[in-house]
C-alpha cells in the first residue's frame, strides 16, 4: 500500500460494508487502537531553522529516519524538537517528499551533497520523481566521469611492486612515465610515418630509363624500397610481440582495435613473402598492398585528437546510421525521377536507374561534376529539387556529431586541465595538512621544554610557553604518544638479567620508542652521527642521575651531554646494534618555525623501517647485549633518583644542555 | 517551396488563437473547491472537529483541487489492494487443470466505481469533500439501519428501490475481481454464482426474484454473523 494515501484507510476500511452481506463467514476482529493518540506537531530543528509538520505525516514512510524511531535519536528533551544538525536548504526537499509523497531533485544543489542528505535520512535516490529524475541522473553521471578521470591519474603512479611485465606494459600505454618509454613511443613514431611516405612515394614516377618510360620509383628502386618496408615491418612486429607479451590479458589485447589495425598492417609484408612465387595471384597480391595504408592508423596511438574522433564516431553510431539510411532513401527517389524524367530525350546518359544514382548522389552533396546533366525541363526541376533537398538531409544529423565530439573534446580538455591543476591543489592541501602535523611536535617540543625549565628552576614566568591550545587536541596528541610509546622494540629481550632487573625499577620505560619527529631534523641527525660515530664507537652514556621514570607521559627527554669529547670505548662498542640518537629539539626562541614536514602521517611499517635498521637514526636505540653496564635507554627520565649502576666509564654527567651554535639541545641516549 | 510551407504555417499559427481562448475557459471551471465550514460539517456529521480536520487534510493532500473524480477515486482505492488493483500478477497453478502458468488479473475498479455511484450524491460525476464526509459518518458513525440503507443504495446499481440478480451479480464479481480472478475458463463465474443464490435465499423472502429495501434490512438483522461482522466499523476512526 502506498503509505501516501495512508490517509484514506478510514475510507477504505468503511467501505468494506459492502462486503459484510455477500459474505457467509464471519469477519475476522478488527485491531484496536489502544494509543489513541491526537494528531500532533512535531517540530523540527534543522540547523536552526524550525520546520514543523503532522506526526502522521513523517509516518507515512516509516523506512526512513524520519519515520521510525531513529529520529529519537536526535530528540531534544528540554527543547522538546528533534534536532538535526544538517543543511536546512536541503531538508526542504526532503521534508516535502514526506508531504507530497514525490521527492524532487533542487537544481542548484551539488550532486553529491544532495546524495549525502538522502542517505543520512534514509530515502533511496530511485523514487524521485520524473520530473526531476532524468537531471539527477544525468548530474550523477557527470559526477562519476569526473570520479573515475581521477582514479586513472593514479594509474600513472609507479606501484611499489610491479615485476618487469607490468612495467613495461605501464611504459607502453603511458608513455611519459620513463625515459625509455618515450624513446621507444618516438621511434615507432617515426617508423609509421616513414612507412606510410614509402608506400606513397614508390608510386610516383620516376622518370624514364632506358627501358621504360615513367617507371614509378617503387620499381625503379625496387630494392632500396624493399629494405625500407622490411625494416619497418621488423620493428612493428617487434612492437606487436612486446606490447603481446607485457599485455595483462592477453585475449582482450589480440581483441582489441588497436592490435588488430597492427596485424592488419604487417599482415600484407608475410602474406607477401609467401605469395612471391605463385603469379596468378600476383592481382590479390597487388590488392594486398592496398592494405598497408592501414599503417597510418597506428597514428592513433600517439595523437589524442585521432582518438577522439573514433570513439566520436563510434557514439553516433545511430546518427549517422540515420544519415545512410535518409540518403539512400532520397537517392533512389530521386534517381527514379530523373530516371523517368529524361527518358524521353535523346543520348541521355540517364541509362538505367542505378546509373542515375551517381547523378543523385552527386548533386545531393552539391558536388556537381557535370558528367550527367539533366536535358529536359522536368529534368532540370527536378534536378533542382534533388540538389535543395540534398542539402537540408545533410545538414540535419550533422549538429548531433558535432555537438558529441564537442562534448568528448572538452570533457579530454578538462581532464588534462584537472590533472595539471592537480599537483598544485595537492600541494596545498598538503601545506595545510602539515600545520596539523607540526602542531603535535609543537606541543610535544613545548610540553618537554617546560619540564626542563621547571627542572633548572627557571623563572617560569619569563618563558611561559603556550599551553595546549583545546582538549581535543590535547587528547589527540595523548594518543599519537601512546602510539609512540607503543611501539617498543623487542631488543628488550637481549638484555642481560641483572640488567633488566634494573630496568624493571624503571617501570613504564619503554626501552625504544619509536617516535614522530621531523623530517629536517632526522636528516641533519642522520649526517651528524654518521659523522661523528665512525671516529668511534661512541657510547655515551646517558646519565641516568637524575633521572626519573615517568609514565607515558612522552614527558622529556633526558638531556644528556653528547660527550664530544667523552671518546671512551664503552665495553658495548661492538654491538652493531648500537646507536647514537640526537634528538635535536630546538630552543624556545623560535618555537613555531616549523617549516619541515613532519612524520606525523607517516605509515607504521615507515616508521619501522625508520627506526630499526641499521645506520638509521632516530630516536631511540636498540639497547645492547650483555654489557655489565646498564646502558640506560633513552627515556623520560628527567627527574627521578640516580639508580645504582655499574660505574659509567664517564663521570655521569649531569644534565647539561650543550648548546651548539645553532642553539640546539642534543639530547642522546645510549 | 521555402517560402510556400513558410506561409502555410503563418496560416495555422493565426488560426490557434481562438482554439486557445476555448481551452482557457474550460480551465477556469476546473478551480479548487471549497467546502462548508467547519461548524457546519460538525453539525451535519456525526464527527467532531479534529477528526473532521484530519480527514479534510487526507482529502485534501490526494486531491488538491477539492474534488475527486471517478479516476483519482479509483487510482486511491486500488492502492489498497495488492499490486495497486488493476495488474497482473501470474500464479503457476498445479492442479490437474492447468500445468502451466495462469495469469489472475486483480481489479478494482468495478468495485470502486460503484462505490463512487455511492458516494456521489448529487450525481455530478466528482464528490466533494461533504458528500464524502457524509457518507463516511453514515459508516462509522450511523446507525445500523442508516448503514444498512447505505449498503442498499450501494448494491441497487440503477436506483430503482429494487436488487435484482444482475445487479447483484455485478457487484459479487467485482468483489472477486479484487481479490483476483482466474481467467481460466474451468473456474470461472462458479463460485460467485453461489454467492449470489445465497444472497437472495437469505434476502428474498417472498421470492418474488428482487429484493426490497425492507427485505434486505430484516433479513441482515436477522442474520447473526453479520451482526457481529459490523462491529468492524467500532473503531475505524
Amino acid at each position: 500500500m502506498a503509505t501516501g494515501v495512508a490517509a484514506w484507510l478510514p475510507f477504505a476500511r468503511a467501505a468494506a460494508i459492502g462486503w459484510m452481506p455477500v459474505a457467509s463467514c464471519p469477519m475476522p476482529v478488527a485491531p484496536r487502537d489502544h494509543r489513541r493518540r491526537q494528531d500532533e506537531l512535531i517540530v523540527l530543528n534543522v540547523s536552526g531553522r524550525r520546520f514543523q509538520t503532522w506526526r502522521t505525516t513523517l509516518d507515512r514512510y516509516p523506512d526512513t529516519l524520519l519515520g521510525s524511531s531513529e529520529k529519537d535519536f536526535f530528540y531534544n528533551e528540554e527543547t522538546k524538537e528533534y534536532f538535526f544538525d544538517r543543511d536546512p536548504d536541503a531538508f526542504r526537499s526532503i521534508l516535502n517528499f514526506y508531504r507530497t509523497g514525490k521527492l524532487h531533485y533542487p537544481r542548484h544543489e551539488c550532486i553529491s551533497a544532495y546524495d549525502e542528505e538522502l542517505t543520512f535520512f534514509g530515502i533511496i535516490p530511485e523514487i524521485i520523481g520524473d520530473c526531476c529524475y532524468e537531471e539527477y541522473k544525468d548530474r550523477k553521471r557527470e559526477n562519476l566521469e569526473r570520479l573515475q578521470d581521477d582514479l586513472e591519474e593514479n594509474k600513472d603512479v609507479k606501484l611499489p611492486h610491479m615485476n618487469f611485465r607490468e612495467t613495461m606494459w605501464r611504459a607502453f600505454e603511458n608513455p611519459h612515465t620513463s625515459t625509455m618509454a618515450l624513446v621507444f613511443y618516438y621511434v615507432t613514431g617515426f617508423f609509421i610515418a616513414i612507412s606510410v611516405i614509402t608506400n606513397v612515394v614508390e608510386t610516383v614516377p620516376c622518370g624514364s630509363t632506358a627501358t621504360q618510360k615513367d617507371m614509378p620509383c617503387g620499381e625503379r628502386y625496387t630494392v632500396a624500397f624493399f629494405c625500407m618496408d622490411t625494416a619497418c615491418v621488423m620493428i612493428f612486429t617487434v612492437e606487436y610481440l612486446l606490447r603481446l607479451f607485457a599485455a595483462p590479458s592477453r585475449y582482450r589485447f589480440m581483441r582489441s582495435v588497436m592490435s588488430i589495425i597492427d596485424v592488419v598492417a604487417i599482415l600484407p609484408y608475410y602474406i607477401g613473402l609467401v605469395m612471391t612465387n605463385n603469379e596468378d595471384v600476383s592481382g590479390a597480391f597487388v590488392t594486398l598492398r592496398v592494405f598497408r595504408v592501414f599503417r597510418i592508423f597506428k597514428f592513433s596511438r600517439h595523437s589524442q585528437g585521432l582518438r577522439i574522433l573514433g570513439y566520436t564516431l563510434k557514439s553516433c553510431a545511430s546518427e549517422l546510421g540515420f544519415l545512410l539510411f535518409s540518403l539512400t532513401m532520397a537517392i533512389i527517389i530521386f534517381a527514379t525521377v530523373m530516371f523517368y524524367a529524361e527518358k524521353g530525350s535523346s543520348s541521355s546518359k540517364f541509362t538505367s536507374i542505378p546509373a542515375s544514382f551517381w547523378y543523385t548522389i552527386v548533386t545531393m552533396t552539391t558536388l556537381g561534376y557535370g558528367d550527367m546533366v539533366p536535358k529536359t525541363i522536368a529534368g532540370k526541376i527536378f534536378g533542382s529539387i534533388c540538389s535543395l533537398s540534398g542539402v537540408l538531409v545533410i545538414a540535419l544529423p550533422v549538429p548531433v556529431i558535432v555537438s558529441n565530439f564537442s562534448r568528448i573534446y572538452h570533457q579530454n580538455q578538462r581532464a588534462d586541465k584537472r590533472r595539471a591543476q592537480k599537483k598544485a591543489r595537492m600541494a596545498r592541501i598538503h601545506l595545510a595538512k602539515t600545520g596539523s602535523a607540526n602542531a603535535f611536535l609543537l606541543s610535544k617540543r613545548n610540553g618537554l621544554l617546560n619540564e626542563l625549565l621547571e627542572l633548572t628552576g627557571a623563572n617560569a614566568s619569563e618563558q611561559k610557553l603556550p599551553k595546549s591550545s583545546c582538549l581535543l587536541e590535547s587528547q589527540h596528541h595523548h594518543l599519537l604518544h601512546c602510539l609512540e610509546k607503543t611501539t617498543v622494540c623487542e631488543s628488550l629481550q637481549i638484555i642481560s638479567p641483572p640488567s633488566r632487573f634494573f630496568l624493571n625499577l624503571l617501570t613504564c620505560i619503554p626501552l625504544q620508542a619509536h617516535e614522530f619527529i621531523d623530517e629536517q631534523l632526522y636528516e641533519q641527525n642522520y649526517l651528524e652521527a654518521v659523522m661523528q660515530s665512525f671516529p668511534a664507537r661512541r657510547v655515551s652514556v646517558s646519565s641516568r642521575d637524575g633521572a626519573t621514570p615517568t609514565c607515558c607521559g612522552g614527558r622529556a627527554k633526558r638531556n644528556a651531554a653528547l660527550p664530544n669529547s667523552a671518546r671512551q670505548p664503552g665495553p658495548n662498542q661492538q654491538s652493531p646494534l648500537q646507536e647514537l640518537s640526537a634528538i635535536h629539539i630546538q630552543c624556545a626562541d623560535r618555537p613555531s618555525h616549523s617549516t619541515s614536514r613532519s612524520k606525523l602521517n607517516l605509515k607504521a611499517d615507515d616508521i619501522g623501517r625508520l627506526n630499526c635498521k641499521g645506520g638509521r637514526l632516530t630516536t631511540a636505540i636498540v639497547s645492547l647485549p650483555s654489557p655489565p653496564v646498564l646502558t640506560a635507554p633513552d627515556g623520560d627520565n628527567l627527574h627521578g633518583p640516580p639508580i645504582h649502576r655499574p660505574p659509567p666509564p664517564s663521570p655521569g654527567p649531569s644534565i647539561q644542555t650543550t648548546t651548539s651554535s645553532a642553539n640546539v639541545i642534543k639530547v642522546s641516549a645510549l | 517551396m521555402g517560402a510556400v510551407v513558410g506561409t502555410l504555417t503563418m496560416q495555422t499559427k493565426q488560426r490557434r488563437p481562438t482554439r486557445d481562448k476555448t481551452d482557457d475557459e474550460l480551465e477556469m471551471t476546473t478551480v479548487c473547491h471549497r467546502p462548508e465550514a467547519l461548524e457546519q460539517l460538525e453539525s451535519q456529521t456525526n464527527f467532531c472537529k479534529q477528526e473532521l480536520q484530519i480527514l479534510y487534510r487526507g482529502f485534501k493532500n490526494e486531491c488538491p483541487s477539492g474534488v475527486v473524480n471517478e479516476e483519482t477515486f479509483k487510482h486511491i482505492y486500488a492502492q489498497f489492494f495488492p499490486h495497486g488493483g488493476k495488474s497482473l500478477c501470474h500464479h503457476s497453478c498445479f492442479s490437474h487443470w492447468c500445468h502451466h502458468i495462469v495469469f489472475c488479473f486483480v481489479d478494482a475498479s468495478m468495485y470502486a466505481h460503484y462505490l463512487f455511484n455511492a458516494f456521489d450524491t448529487t450525481k455530478n460525476g466528482s464528490i466533494k469533500f461533504k458528500d464524502f464526509v457524509m457518507g463516511l459518518s453514515i459508516l462509522l458513525r450511523g446507525t445500523l439501519r442508516e448503514k444498512l440503507e447505505w449498503t442498499f443504495h450501494l448494491y441497487d446499481i440503477n436506483r430503482d428501490g429494487y436488487i435484482n440478480r444482475e445487479e447483484m451479480t455485478e457487484i459479487v464479481k467485482a468483489i472477486y475481481d479484487m481479490m483476483g480472478k482466474y481467467t481460466h475458463p474451468a473456474l470461472k463465474g462458479d463460485v460467485p454464482q453461489q454467492h449470489v443464490d445465497a444472497f437472495f435465499q437469505k434476502m428474498d423472502k417472498n421470492k418474488d426474484g428482487v429484493v426490497t429495501l425492507d427485505e434486505f434490512v430484516i433479513a441482515c438483522q436477522e442474520d447473526e454473523i453479520m451482526m457481529r461482522s459490523m462491529q468492524l466499523f467500532e473503531n475505524v476512526m
